[in-house]
Formats: structure tokens, sequence, C-alpha cells
């Protein structure tokens, strides 16, 4: 096994008592990738020489006694959706190919702060819409556990990064699933922390109200710690909460005392993948064995949830994207005749097919005389979703279900029909509309080795009780020790 | 789309007038082919949220955002600019002070 | 057949005087001879930043709700307005679609009729909102059809735009008010309304309501005038357009092919509005609530402070200049609408002088002509206001006369008498010519019997009844007694020759 393929807290413990060094974990995660991310697509790009002078330098602070960050020579990939003032940053688009921000993002400063080696950038739907990552226009990323399967999406990359063991933690974002999802079809750990907790400035939004930037690890442990380091206030965005970040890692040993378990028989219906279902309940029984009290729970609004889904964030969308006119940043196209065919020109030729889709769906809802049947309706439908929650949580402490109806679909499944793909976010989406925290955990395989996911969410703001309750199921199992083998891998 | 406008959803009868109307709306450029499936697609995901008219909203306050706090506000107090070079790097043509555009005529003398 | 109707309402846009723009903190400053300096991710519209709300944009956008007798909103919101647009770089403004922070409100007008009153008139406001200004595209002017330029500098300055009702009945009224609503903003600090430099802006729509050949009541289509950056230019770009209309009306007799609202632009050069192509679609902005920026609540405490930030408004200054100083409307008109310290000035000189009526003919005439002569404001003025007070004081007591407060008055214009405060330089000034008023009157009726016997045909001719034959000797006496009253001058001629 690599040292990439090491828990976070391992190699965190092994460079701070010199057994190794962030150059060393560097050049073994680059090696990784250089193997084998042709055949995965986790990056759209490597930062190698940046990456290998930051571990240089932290080394020799290190060694010279220097304090340093929490995550202090740990590689960390970051989802090409967050802006990165030394990288590229595509969002997986050809509108924004060669375009290198002048600004770093909230989590990109909080991740430099803490010393860690900014290693690359990640591969993702175009704009963060899909659940694939085939919606990239560089190319899609598979799971590295079935090389003709998709990672899920949209971040797919940080996804597939960590499992692969290209990096030991990686960012991603997450609008209705797209941490959690990809997470559950790459077999690692993937968590949606609360609307709020982290810092959306510099993530180029897709759906404002919905957006959070989060964590994908090994373990529950590394998720903890890098969720540490990405929470917190920012005065630059009006949505960040100002609480206090808690020290997620540190409890993480201790079980929730008469931990609460709701699910929701809606999860449970037709559609779901027998092989799925016998994983989430083989978890619930782990839970029981732990004491845990499972109960049924009523979400009378759950099976809106798809619908609402569907018109908030294309409605976003459409305004978030609309600024990529092919002026101040961007693609231009030189085919047109004058400005207003240079707009439809430009933004034509550079956005794929799903983006354009959703940017469609988002005008309608938005367009006169369509507003309150659209999108006023589905901000109604999103109150009801949230109170459902939040009575919910008033009996429970986690409502568990699975993350999505399949394990990773084959390459070119979905993309032929949209409803269908958008029907497969219905397990994740209701976390983003009612801002919750939500985490995506191994638990178990399928027959022919695809990764399984168990999801949990939790009320706003209890991240700690939610990667605590986590942890008790990681305790008992060893889904997340597995690790993807590729064709002619010695290990 | 112009306030006369049917204001009754279409579900799942979205027509290829309405694809060009949208697409106008938004400066999206598309090709034959994209009209043509973005006329049966959208339709058919249009005909499927028309499921919410179930959801029973009478007297429900819309949900704008997951949060609901308010007030936050920033003290009046310079920050950072950006360079003029940085502002224009990534435009896609500039003159070094200007981001240049095609001339935006909206002008037409009576 | 009765005259027409003109029907005019005004949306003012007021950018705020505040040291950031409204999201951001990049210079708010109008500076069109460096392009693109002041920006940043958040006013360029780069993907991931995100607005934040400046505080210093709402305290100002609610002072002038409140000055504007507005209701402010317990709770309001910004909502995206989308458009495409070069120098709107995010493609959507932020601005206030149905909650504004302030609705209604009312501004009252002194309008001189034809017949020469003055009619006060109460213009209704429909709103007040806070949005986001956008940057300056400069058009290749060549004739060529080169690229247009964008300049993001004014891109997000902090803009109030002021909607009123159609209650404007002329084209000089609309002008009145679009002075009214400068004046007001710029006494309470709300901003520097510079005209020059685009910080008030304004559309105007208008129609007309005139009667047909069979009597009935027709309106003209609304035309919307766009982009009127001057008083000159709001006056006659309405009045052009008015009679536009009525020929228009005249032409068709009153049967429009297409009665939607045109948009027309103003050119000063041509004095002609024309007709501009509408954006494409522009009629459907999609407005909703931005997401990225909670909506704020204003408490009525808080409000409360604003108010008592308020200063006392320029109509309701000139209204006690009138009734309280005793002052024509016409000075004053003059004192509070040269601006707040211009009229800070006069009451300070006023107060101390103790001669409200004095102050003003001495602060509209003498102190204003100086100014316009050296092209500077009150704030620089060299005579202070306690200077001032007592010059005029000594003229009131009899120790200056009028003429000689004038000389010395010049004096200190020049900078002369010496480096002390004004009131020791006034002293030095009156002690080094002899100014002081000759308060013995033995020695100036000694000097007028002399004048007498030396003017007998003019002593002579005033005796007959011919006052102007005073003049003469009036002047006589001033040249020779330095420091004499001209009015004690007067009556003692007067009580010699007219016993």
């Amino acid at each position: 096994m690599t040292a990439c393929r090491e828990p976070a807290s391992v190699l965190i413990e092994r460079l701070s008592n010199g057994e190794t060094t962030s150059l060393e974990l560097t050049e073994a995660c680059l090696a990784e990738i250089t193997s084998h991310d042709g055949a995965v697509g986790a990056f759209l790009h490597v930062a190698g020489d940046s990456a290998r002078q930051a571990a240089e330098s932290i080394d020799r602070r290190r060694a010279a006694g220097e304090p340093l960050g929490r995550l202090a020579g740990l590689p960390v990939a970051v989802k090409d959706v967050l802006v990165t003032r030394d990288q590229p940053t595509t969002c997986g688009s050809r509108m924004l190919e060669g375009w290198t921000p002048p600004y770093d993002a909230h989590t990109v400063e909080k991740l430099r702060d803490a010393d860690a080696v900014l290693i690359g950038k990640t591969n993702m739907d175009e704009f963060a819409m899909g659940s694939t990552t085939e919606n990239s226009a560089f190319g899609p990323t598979r799971t590295p556990w079935q090389l003709d399967c998709v990672a899920g999406g949209s971040s797919g990359g940080s996804a597939a990064a960590v499992s692969a063991g290209f990096a030991p933690l990686a960012v991603g974002s997450d609008t209705g699933g797209s941490i959690r999802q990809p997470a559950s079809f790459c077999g690692v750990v993937g968590l949606k922390p609360s609307y709020g907790r982290v810092s959306r400035y510099g993530l180029v939004a897709y759906a404002s109200s919905l957006d959070q930037v989060g964590p994908f690890a090994r373990d529950v442990a590394g998720a903890a710690m890098l969720l540490e380091v990405l929470a917190g206030h920012d005065r630059r965005d009006g949505t960040s909460v100002d609480q206090p970040v808690p020290p997620y890692g540190q409890q993480l040993e201790k079980p929730v005392d008469g931990l609460r378990i709701g699910i929701c028989p809606d999860h449970f219906g037709d559609g779901l993948d027998p092989e799925v279902r016998e994983a989430v309940e083989r978890a619930l029984d782990i839970y029981r064995g732990l004491g845990a009290d499972v109960q049924e729970i009523e979400l009378p609004h759950s099976r809106f949830a798809v619908a609402c889904y569907y018109l908030v964030a294309p409605s976003e969308a459409s305004s978030n994207l609309a600024r990529y006119d092919g002026i101040h940043y961007g693609r231009r196209t030189d085919d047109h005749d004058g400005l207003v065919e240079m707009y439809s020109n430009s933004r034509g030729a550079a956005f794929g097919t799903e983006v354009k889709r959703r940017i469609m769906l988002g005008t309608y809802a938005l367009s006169a005389g369509y507003y309150d049947a659209y999108y006023l309706k589905a901000q109604k439908v999103r109150r009801l979703i949230q109170q459902d929650y939040s009575q919910a949580f008033a009996d429970v402490d986690v409502i568990a279900s699975p993350v999505a109806p399949t394990p990773a679909v084959r390459l070119g499944q979905l993309t032929d029909d949209p409803l269908q793909m958008y029907l497969a976010d219905a397990y994740t989406i209701s976390a983003n509309l009612a801002g919750l925290p939500g985490v995506s955990i191994p638990a178990g395989f399928s027959q022919d080795g695809r990764p399984i996911g168990l999801q949990l969410l939790a009320n706003a703001f209890t991240e700690d009780r939610l990667l605590r309750a986590a942890a008790m199921h990681e305790r008992e199992t060893d889904w997340h020790l597995a690790t993807p083998t590729f064709a002619g891998d010695a290990c | 789309m112009s306030e006369t406008h049917s204001a009754e959803p279409s579900h799942g009868q979205l027509t290829r007038e309405d694809v060009l109307k949208v697409a106008r709306l938004a400066r999206l450029g598309l090709d034959e082919s994209e009209v043509e499936e973005f006329t049966g697609q959208l339709g058919q995901v249009l005909g499927y949220v028309g499921i919410l008219e179930e959801a029973d909203t009478e007297g429900v306050e819309p949900l704008a955002g997951a949060s609901e706090r308010t007030d936050v506000l920033r003290e009046d107090e310079p920050g950072e600019s950006l360079t003029r070079d940085q502002a224009l790097s990534g435009a896609p043509r500039h003159d070094d002070r200007f981001f240049l555009v095609p001339p935006v005529l909206d002008t037409s003398a009576e | 057949m009765p005259s027409p109707t003109t029907i005019i309402g005004l949306e003012v846009h007021v950018q705020l005087q505040t040291r950031t723009k409204i999201f951001c903190g990049c210079a708010n400053r109008f500076n069109p001879d460096e392009p693109n300096v002041q920006t940043c991710p958040v006013c360029l519209g780069l993907p991931g930043a995100l607005p934040v709300m400046n505080r210093r944009a709402l305290e100002l956008s609610v002072r002038a709700g409140l000055a504007l007798s507005g209701t402010i909103a317990g709770l309001t919101k910004w909502d995206r307005k989308q458009y495409y647009y070069p120098d709107l770089p995010k493609a959507y403004q932020i601005s206030q679609y149905d909650l504004p922070f302030c609705q209604g409100g009312h501004l009252d007008v002194d309008v001189e009729q034809e017949n020469g009153e003055i009619q006060s008139r109460h213009i209704r406001l429909i709103r007040v909102h806070l949005e986001e200004d956008a940057g300056k595209n400069l058009h290749d002017e060549s004739g060529r059809g080169g690229d247009s330029r964008v300049d993001l500098n004014r891109a997000g300055t902090p803009l109030l735009e002021i909607v009123s009702e159609p209650d404007i009945r002329s084209a000089a009224e609309a002008r009145r008010y679009l002075e009214e609503i400068r004046l007001l903003m710029v006494y309470l600090g709300v901003s520097d309304c510079n005209m020059q430099e685009g910080s008030l802006r304004c559309d105007a729509n208008v129609n007309l309501e005139i009667s047909n050949s069979a009597n009935e009541s027709i309106r003209t289509p609304i035309v919307e005038v766009k982009n009127l950056n001057s008083f000159r230019g709001v006056e006659a770009a309405l009045v052009y357009e008015i009679s536009r209309q009525q020929r228009e009306f005249e032409q068709c007799g009153g049967i429009y092919a297409d009665t939607a609202k045109q948009t027309r632009g103003w050119d000063a050069d041509r004095g002609v509005t024309f007709a501009q192509r509408g954006k494409e679609e522009a009629s459907d902005y999609r407005y909703f609530p931005d997401p990225d920026l909670l909506p704020v609540s204003f408490s009525d405490e808080w409000i409360e402070i604003q108010r008592a930030e308020l200063c006392e408004p320029p109509a309701d200054r000139r209204r006690r200049f009138v009734a309280e100083l005793g002052l024509s409307e016409y000075d004053a008109g003059v004192l509070v609408d040269r601006g707040r310290e211009t009229a800070d000035y006069f009451e300070a000189v006023a107060t101390a002088c103790g001669d409200a009526k004095q102050a003003a003919n001495w602060v509209t005439q003498d102190v204003l002509r100086e100014l316009n002569e050296r092209e500077e404001t009150i704030e620089s003025f060299p005579i202070d206001a306690q200077g001032l007070a007592s010059l005029l004081g000594m003229i009131t007591s009899g120790d200056l006369t009028t003429r000689s407060g004038r000389e010395v008055f010049s004096s200190l214009m020049n900078n002369q008498g010496g480096d002390g405060s004004i009131v020791e330089r006034i002293a030095s000034i009156v002690e080094e010519r002899g100014l002081s008023a000759v308060a013995d009157s033995g020695a100036l009726e000694t000097v007028i019997d002399a004048v007498i016997s030396r003017n007998e045909k003019a002593a002579e001719d005033f005796r007959g009844g011919k006052d102007a034959a005073i003049g003469k000797l009036i002047g006589e006496v001033m040249r020779e007694v330095g420091g004499a009253d001209p009015n004690a001058v007067r009556e003692t001629l007067i009580s010699r020759l007219r016993p």
C-alpha cells in the first residue's frame, strides 16, 4: 500500500514524529497520479512543482522547530470549483479554460494557513452540475474501484483522488449531493457541512443558497480534521455563520449516548437497488447492536424534494452563470455579428449540454408569468421540507438513508436521460434544501465490487454529533480500510 | 417572455418557440439539435415538477435560503483592490486600460 | 379645446457619498482618468466572489428616505435584476424589487407658474430603493464602429433610486423637483450630487392627456427619456418631448399604432429626443431574491438614531428664515439654495450681529459676489461669520458707515489689517484709515454749513422742492468727512434747508 492510502491522521502522526517528510509524501502522491490518473481522470491540473516547493518549505520549517499548521505537510486535492491564485480554475468548463483567478477562495486560504500541500485541482461536472463527472469538458472521472464506472459527481475527481491514493484528503462542494454521492461511489468519507458552516467566498457558485464546501477523507477522523480547517466565519460571505468551530476530531471516540436514528420508509421504496438496501440495513443493525434506537420518522414532503430542487437550483444557476459573457473573463468566440450574438455564440460554444439545460430551465422558471408557479412555489415547498426535518430532529439525532439508489453506474448509462439522472439525487438534495449537514460513509460493496455508502443527516450545526455517530459505525466495520487495486498494480 | 404570456405552467407542453425565447433571454446560442432535444427534455422536467401543485402551500412563507439570518453588514472601510493588470488579466480582449467589446449599439437617431 | 395636461414622473438616481462601494472595499471615487483601478473580485463579478452590504450606505439611504417623509420598511431585501450589458459584469444588477427599504414619501417644491406666481407643489413618491451602479461603457465616437471600451471603476457604487408618482405637471416643475432633491441630498450629506460626475442622474417618464376632436380624453403613449444629466437637460428634454408628443397627437389624431412605452434618449447638442432601440427582452428582468445577501431589518430604535442625524431640510429652513428672521422669500431662497454651509454661515452672522436682514443683505450680495468671482466655496471664505458679524455690528451701532463697512470688507478680502483675528484686523483697518464714524455732530454741522454756503444753487433748488439736488450736497459733505454716516448727513441737511 502506498503512503498516500494511509488515513490522514496516521500521516500527520508520521510527519510530526519524523518517520516521513512532506516531500516524501508529496512525491508518493505525485507518483501515484502519474501512474494511474490517466485511467481515473481525477485531476484537471496537477501542481507538481509548487506542491514540491511547499512540501520542502514545510519540511524545513518543521526541522527548524517552527510552529506549523494543523495539516502541515499533508497533500490535499482541491475541486476545481474553488478559485486558486496560482493554479488555473476551470470548473470543468471550456468557458474558463486557461483562466487563473487573481484571488484565493477562503477555504484555499485556510488550507494554505494550515500548511497543507495543494497538490492539484480535481475534475468535476461542469460548474458542478451533474452526478457522474461525465459533464466535465475535460473527460470523465472513473471510480478507482471499477474503471468502467463513474466516480459520481459532481465532486468525482476529489472522491476518486482520495480513493485512489492520489491524496489523503480532498475538498469538494455539495449543492445536491455532490460530495456525498461520489464519496459513496468511491468508497470514501465525504461530508457536506451545514449551510453557512464553511465560507463560500471563492467557491464558484452553482446554486448559492444550496452550495457548501466540504471534506473528503479515507476515514471519519480525516473528514473531521479537514472540516475543522475549512469551517469558520468569513466576513466576505454574508451567509457564513459566526459560530465557533468545535474541535470535531477530539471527541470522535465518544459514542453518542442513546443515539436515536430516524429512518424514513419513503427512502426504501421502489427503485432502490437491493444491494444498497442490504448495505443500509446492515449498517442499521450495527447501530442497533451498539444500543442505538432506530425509529421510523415521517418526512411528508420529501417526495417533492427533487422537483423543488430542480427549480431552485437551476433558477439560481441561470443567474449565477449569466456572468460568463465573454467580456471580463472566460471565453469569447470570434464568430459573431455584434454584441448580442457575441454573448449567445460565446455561451453557446463554451457551455456543455447539461449546463445549458439547467440555464434554460432556470431562466424559464424565473421568467415573467412563470415565477409564481415555479420558483415561488418551489420556495414555499422548500420551507415545508425544512420544517419536516426540524420536526424529525426533535425526535432523532440523525437520519440514516442510502446515498444513491445504486452503486456507481457505468459511463454513459444515465447521460441520455436527464430526468432519470435528477431523480437519482432524491436522497441527498433535501439536506441542501434544508441546510443540514450530511455525511456519506463506506458501508459495503456490491457483489461486483462497487462501494456503497450510508448517508447520515443531522440537525444544522451538529456536525460534531454527526461525525461521532459516523465514527461509531466505522469502528465496527472495515469497509473504509479497503482500497481499490488498479490492473497491474503490485499492491 | 411577455407579461401577457399565459401564467399557467405548461407542464410537458413546452414549444419550440418557448425554447427559442428562453434561449434568447439567457443569451444562449443553441444549435438545431439542442433546440429539439431541449424542447422534449425540458418539457419532461417541467411536467415532472408539476408534482409541486400537490403540495399545500397555502399561507406558507417562501424560503429563499437555508439561512434566515438578517443584518450582515460590513463597515465602510477600504479594502484591497486589484491592480488594473490583474483586473484585465482574464479578459478575452482589452487594450491595457479598458475591457473591449463589440460596439454597443443601443441608439439609433430619429 | 382644453389645453393638454402634462404627466411626468421622475426616477432620480443619487450616488451615495460613502468611502467604499456598496458590496466591497474598493474606493467609491469618480476617477475616469485611471480606468479599471478601483475593482476587486466582488465588483468585477469574478466567479466565486460575494457581496456584503455596506453599513454606511444603508444609513445614508435611510436618512434620505426619512428626509423624504417615506416609510422605512421593517425588513428589506435585495433582488437580482437580470440583463446583459457590458458595464454590468455579473449580468445582473443587485437592486430592490418588491421590498424596497422605503415606500411612499413626498417632496414639496415651490414652482414659479407662467403668471409669475409661486405655487407650492406636492410631489408624491412611490418608493426609494438602494442598488448598485453599473460601470461605464465608452462608445467609439469615430463613427467607424470600433469597439466599445468598458471601465468598471464605477461598478458597485451605492445608488439610491427615488421614484416619484406622475405628479409633475411641467418641464419647469420637473427641473425644480430635481433641484430640490439635489439640495436635500447635499444638505443631508447623503451625496455630493455632482452632475458633471454623474452622481445625480435622472430618467423622466412623460406623456400627455389631450382631448381629441370628439372631446374624449386621450393619453399619449408614455415615453421614458433616459440619462438626463443636467437641470437644463431635464427641462429642455421635457419641453421638447411634450411638444413632440403634441405634434404626434395632432398628426395621428390620437390613434396610435403602438401604445407601448417607448424609450428615448436626449441629444443635448441637437436639442432633440430620439428613439432608442429597446434592450431586447428588456421587459423581463427575472427578478429574484439575491441568495448571497441576507435581508436587513430596521428596528424602530435604529431608525430613530438615523432620524436624529437629519438636519433641517432646505424647505423648512427657507420657511423659517422668512417667518422667524423676517427675510424676503427671495433672500431666504438664495441663502438656502446655495447650500447648507452658506446658510449656516448666514445664520451664524445673523445671530451674532442681531440683525438678520442686514446679515442677509451682506451675505447675498457682498459675500456671494466675492465667492462667485473667486470661484470659491464658503468654507474657504477669508472672513469668518464672527468677523463679519462684528463688522455688521459696528455698522448697526453707527460706529461705522455702511460705506466704510464695505471698504473694511474689501480690505479684509485683500488680506489687509495684519495677522490677527478678523475682529483685530477690522479695528486696525478702521484705525489706519480713520474710518470711525464722526460722532461729534458739532463738527459735522460745521462742515454742512460750509458746504451749503459754497453751493448756494443746489441749496436753493432743494429748498424749492427739487429733491434730487440734495445728492450733490451729501456727496460733498461725505468727501470732506471720511467716516460720516450718509443718513445722518442727509437728515442734518434736510433739517437745515427745510426747517
